[in-house]
This record gives C-alpha cells, sequence and structure tokens, in this order.
C-alpha cells in the first residue's frame, strides 16, 4: 500500500494539521518510505495472536463516583489563549 | 564548587546528613554550572531564585530533623514534566505560553522527599527523536567530544538535555521519560545511567502524554546507586493514572547487595546486529565475563520476532500520538492561530505549532487509525507486540535477567542522521523491547568506543523485578570501573 498526495492531504485533513499543496509530494514520498518499512510485519502470521493494547496486565479498577477536583476554574482557564468572561472562546461556529 | 557538582546523589546524601555541606551551598554550586554550561543548550528553563528558595527550605527542614530521601539534593527535570508556575514547553511550539497550575506527581513526590529544583531539561519535541534535535529550542549538545575532533555529537534523545545535565555535572539527578528508549539511550551516549522502570512503576499523571501504553518516567543519574535512590522517590501508586502500580515501593539501595551467585543472565543471540561497531561486540562480552567472573552463569537466548519490534513500534507509537496530540486545539492552552471558522484555526494553529517528525508521526498515526487501514497496521502491529512480549516471557522462564548492549553505535554527529527518519529509529533497537512489553531496564556506562565515546550495556528484568535489576547493574558497573568524564569544554566558550 502507498499514498499519493491525495491521501496526505486528506489524512492532514483528519488530523487537522495544516500542510501546504507544495508540501504534499514530499510528505508523500515520507510516509511512503516509512510504511514500506513497517509492512515487513507482513511476513509474519498473526491470525491466532491476541492482540495487545498495554503492559499493564491489570483490570483498570473504577474509582467512587465522587467530585474530587472541582471549583478551579481560574485555574483552568489560566493558559487559555483567548478567554472571556470565564468560558473558552472558539470562532462563531453558528450564524 | 567543582567538588560539589562532582559527587554522586549518595556521597551528596552523606555531607548533607554529616553537616559538612549545606542544601544551599550544594545548590549554590550548581546554580554556577547550569549557567556556565549555556553552551550545551540543555536547559529550556533555569529556576535559579525557584532553587534558592527550595534549598533553604530544606536546610531548614533538616534542622527540625526531617529529612526526606532526595533532601537538598539539586536535580533537573525534562521539560515534559508540568511544575507549578514554571512554564512547560514539552520543546514544542504548540506549547508557547503555557505555564501549568498543578505539579505532575512524579516531581511532587520528588519534591515532598527534599528535592531541590534547578530547571527544566531540553528534549526532542514532545519526545519524538533520538537525538534532541527536533527540539523548538535548538539541539542539545553532547558534553562529550571525539577525541581530537571539535564538530558537536548528538547526545542522544529525548532526554538528551537530563542526559547533558548529568554528565556535565550541572545536576546530581535528573528525570526523563522512556517511550521507546528516550532515557536508556542518551545515557548511553553520555556516560551516564539511565532506567526505565516497569510500565506502571511510576505515574504519568502531569506528564505531558505522547505514547500512552509505551511512556514511562525514570531517574538518569551517575551511578546505579543514585538511579535506585531516585526511583525510590519517583515510584508508587497514584489514583490519578489507572495504569499505575498498586504496589509497595520496594527501598531498592538495599538491593544492591553485589551478589549475583547463582544468577541466570540471558544473552539474545539476536541482538548480535550486522554493522554493529567491533568496541560494542567486545564490551557485551567482556559485560558477560564480568557478570559470570561474579559467579553468575551466563545463558544464550532467542528473542526470534527482534526485527519486527521497531517496525510495530512504529505504528502502535504514533497512533497512540496522533490521538494524544489531538488535545492541541488551540482553545485551552498553548498556541492559537485564528482563521476564518473552527477548522481553520484548528489547521492553522497545528500546521504552525507542530514540527516536522511531530507532523510525520500525527500523519502515519492518523492513516494507521483510518477507516480500511487500521487492520492492517494498527491491528497487525498489536498482534506482533504480543508475539514480542511473548518472546520475553519465554526467555525469562529460563534466565533472571538479560543483557545487551544500550545502543548500536556511540554518540553521533549533530546533523548525520537527521535527514532519514528510519536510520534514527533504529537507534532504538535495543531498548524498544523494553517498552512493548513493560519491562525495567537500566543503561550503564561500561566503556569507551574506538573514538573514545561512551558506550552503555542494559540490563533488562521482568516486570516489576527492579531490584534483580538494580544488583546486576551494580555489578556491572563495579567491574566496568567506568571513571571517564568529558573535558569541560563548554565552560571556556560560555
Amino acid at each position: 500500500m502507498s499514498v499519493d498526495t491525495a491521501t496526505v492531504r486528506r489524512i492532514a485533513y483528519l488530523a487537522r494539521i495544516g500542510v501546504g499543496e507544495d508540501e504534499l509530494e514530499g510528505l508523500a514520498s515520507e510516509l511512503n518510505k516509512i510504511l514500506a518499512w513497517v509492512e515487513q510485519l507482513d511476513e509474519l502470521d498473526t491470525g491466532d495472536v491476541a492482540p495487545m493494547a498495554s503492559a499493564h496486565d491489570d483490570v483498570l479498577s473504577l474509582r467512587p463516583d465522587e467530585i474530587t477536583d472541582a471549583g478551579n476554574r481560574d485555574d483552568v482557564l489560566a493558559n487559555a489563549p483567548a478567554p472571556a468572561d470565564g468560558f473558552f472562546t472558539v470562532p462563531k461556529v453558528v450564524e | 564548587m567543582e567538588e560539589l557538582t562532582g559527587l554522586t546523589i549518595a556521597e551528596a546524601r552523606r555531607l548533607l546528613d554529616a553537616g559538612e555541606i549545606s542544601a544551599a551551598e550544594l545548590t549554590e554550586a550548581h546554580i554556577e554550572a547550569v549557567e556556565a554550561g549555556r553552551a550545551l543548550n540543555a536547559f529550556i528553563t533555569e529556576t535559579p531564585e525557584k532553587a534558592r528558595a527550595m534549598a533553604a527550605a530544606s536546610d531548614a527542614r533538616r534542622a527540625e530533623g526531617r529529612a526526606g530521601l532526595l533532601e537538598g539534593i539539586p536535580v533537573a527535570i525534562k521539560d515534559l514534566f508540568c511544575c507549578a508556575g514554571v512554564p512547560t514547553t514539552a520543546a514544542s511550539r504548540i506549547l508557547g505560553g503555557f505555564t501549568p497550575t498543578y505539579e505532575s506527581t512524579v516531581t511532587a513526590k520528588m519534591f515532598a522527599e527534599g528535592a531541590v529544583l534547578l530547571g527544566k531539561t531540553n528534549l526532542d519535541e514532545f519526545a519524538m527523536g533520538s537525538s534532541n534535535e527536533t527540539s523548538c529550542h535548538g539541539p542539545v549538545v553532547n558534553p562529550w567530544r571525539i577525541d581530537g575532533d571539535n564538530r558537536p555529537l548528538v547526545p542522544g534523545g529525548s532526554s538528551g538535555g537530563s542526559a547533558a545535565a548529568i554528565a556535565a555535572r550541572m545536576a546530581l539527578g535528573a528525570t526523563g521519560t522512556d517511550t521507546g528508549g528516550s532515557i536508556r539511550q542518551p545515557a548511553a551516549f553520555t556516560g551516564t545511567v539511565g532506567c526505565k522502570p516497569t510500565y506502571g512503576r511510576c505515574s504519568r499523571w502531569g506528564i505531558v502524554a505522547f505514547a500512552s501504553s509505551l511512556d514511562q518516567a525514570g531517574p538518569m543519574t551517575r551511578s546505579v546507586r543514585d538511579a535506585a535512590i531516585m526511583l525510590r522517590a519517583m515510584a508508587g501508586h497514584d489514583p490519578k493514572d489507572s495504569t499505575s502500580a498498586r504496589r509497595e515501593v520496594p527501598d531498592f539501595e538495599a538491593a544492591l547487595s553485589g551478589d549475583v551467585r547463582g544468577l541466570k543472565v540471558g544473552v539474545p543471540k539476536e541482538y548480535r546486529m550486522d554493522g554493529m561497531p567491533g568496541a560494542i561486540e567486545t564490551l557485551w562480552q567482556q559485560g558477560c565475563d564480568w557478570l559470570r567472573q561474579a559467579g553468575a552463569e551466563i545463558v544464550e537466548v532467542s528473542l526470534p520476532h527482534t526485527k519486527y519490534a521497531l517496525p510495530a513500534y512504529y505504528i502502535v507509537n504514533p497512533a497512540e500520538a496522533s490521538s494524544n496530540l489531538a488535545r492541541y486545539d488551540g482553545v485551552r492552552y498553548g498556541l492559537r492561530v485564528d482563521g476564518a471558522d473552527v477548522a481553520e484555526m484548528y489547521q492553522k494553529t497545528r500546521g504552525a505549532g507542530f514540527g516536522a517528525e511531530v507532523r510525520r508521526r500525527l500523519l502515519i498515526g492518523t492513516y494507521v487509525l483510518s477507516a480500511g487501514y487500521y487492520d492492517a497496521y494498527y491491528l497487525k502491529a498489536q498482534k506482533v507486540r504480543r508475539l514480542i512480549r511473548d518472546d520475553l516471557d519465554r526467555a525469562f522462564e529460563k534466565v533472571d535477567v538479560l543483557l545487551t548492549p544500550s545502543t548500536p553505535s556511540p554518540a553521533f554527529i549533530t546533523g548525520e542522521r537527521s535527514a532519514d527518519p528510519i536510520a534514527m529509529y533504529l537507534n532504538d533497537v535495543f531498548t524498544v523491547t523494553g517498552n512493548l512489553s513493560g519491562l525495567p531496564g537500566i543503561s550503564v556506562p561500561a566503556g569507551l568506543s574506538a573514538e573514545g565515546l561512551p558506550l552503555g550495556l542494559q540490563v533488562l528484568a521482568p516486570a516489576f523485578d527492579e531490584e534483580t535489576m538494580f544488583r546486576v547493574a551494580g555489578v556491572v558497573e563495579e567491574a566496568a570501573g567506568f571513571a571517564a568524564r568529558p573535558k569541560a569544554w563548554w565552560r571556556s566558550t560560555a
């Protein structure tokens, strides 16, 4: 499998990373080299193997459903690039 | 001053306990060393005023008879750990202006045990790299140089600033994080000790997330004993990280008995790589001889899926990174580049904020997780991950630890490998299995290359058996007697 410039444009959009039209060709070539290298995994028959998502073997535990962290709005907003009136702001999404 | 910065943590602890030096003096000597070492670009943020205040508080605590495990020890923190009130950048433009209002669990524990913060160290952007060249703050320079050659060398990565700071006597200990080798490889490149504990040993809470099933924090020091001391202060269960292990933290230092008689040490035959420098092969053999002479038995083992570890890693790692780094949206913290609508703001912010290697990984990660490719790449890699773990489980049925080289080469010249991502990825060939399987590993400086650069040997142990890992590493360290130090050339250029 190899990616073309249209695929790079599509995955860049999915990742929400702005990529210039003039960069697509170079990126496709870089990504294809990496994909060709990882595709050596196809040499292995993994039909019956259970996928391993984590090295953590224990079952994740649940905590009590209690509020443990609240009332710190100013801390939460302290690093927001454009806060207003105690809120995060984004460009207008509803006309 | 020089003699204070040349101490190990264990030696400094003894002098502090005996009242022969104060935390204030020790800290002042290190503040001077950090300033004198700016040519190495090891620190992104220096915190001298905070260090002085913390040292004074430490001396006061000690006077009251309350001394923690790291009481008065000046440390450097990789700029991936959030420290309250100190800018945290992950060496990325996208976190420009970010100053956390909270403290990571690991640093909170260290400071509660008396450690003194000297500053935040440089790293590859979001810890994605093996040479510290992808930092938006510029590359870190390795304190070591090839004999008779002044070209700058990389310190390894991603914890390259921490490694350089330790090697250049700018801190007694430093934190690193290791996702594929990012503690052990820079330790090997700088003649220092770097330990990645078992996945789950240290809380990941408050550490900028990269690849969450692989990331683990650990100590970087100038001796195995120091790593054991520091890990004890860093480790422990944290309710805020669901993957942190509910286990008691042993006194790792007490495990350094020096006695490896009867232990079985495995040597994986697949780790003999074509093109590996002869000095590394020789050193590895020497490491086996040292352990044999100390009474251990050397056993050849097979890890048949070794060659597939890095390709599997370079699917799992970017996949997790693309998910984790989705949070950088220009809304809640960090950089924002305005756009006509939300989608354009995201794209412009992330396009401007991420460097080339981060962008490459996020695109790969997005691709391997996208509809139609998930099974062929991501699921396949997860299955191969299981095979690699099974290899190790089988090996550890026969042996107590594994001994391997830490890296397939010594430090290389800055810029030499940055054009070829895959050549860079191969740095982690001996370390990455530890991350995929979650096992603890430590790199110990053990010898010099033909060019006079440090080389490390790695000890890998079964999950949560850091005690045996430290015990064996201590014997390797003792036998190697590694005493070489980089010449302090950076002081004359400061």
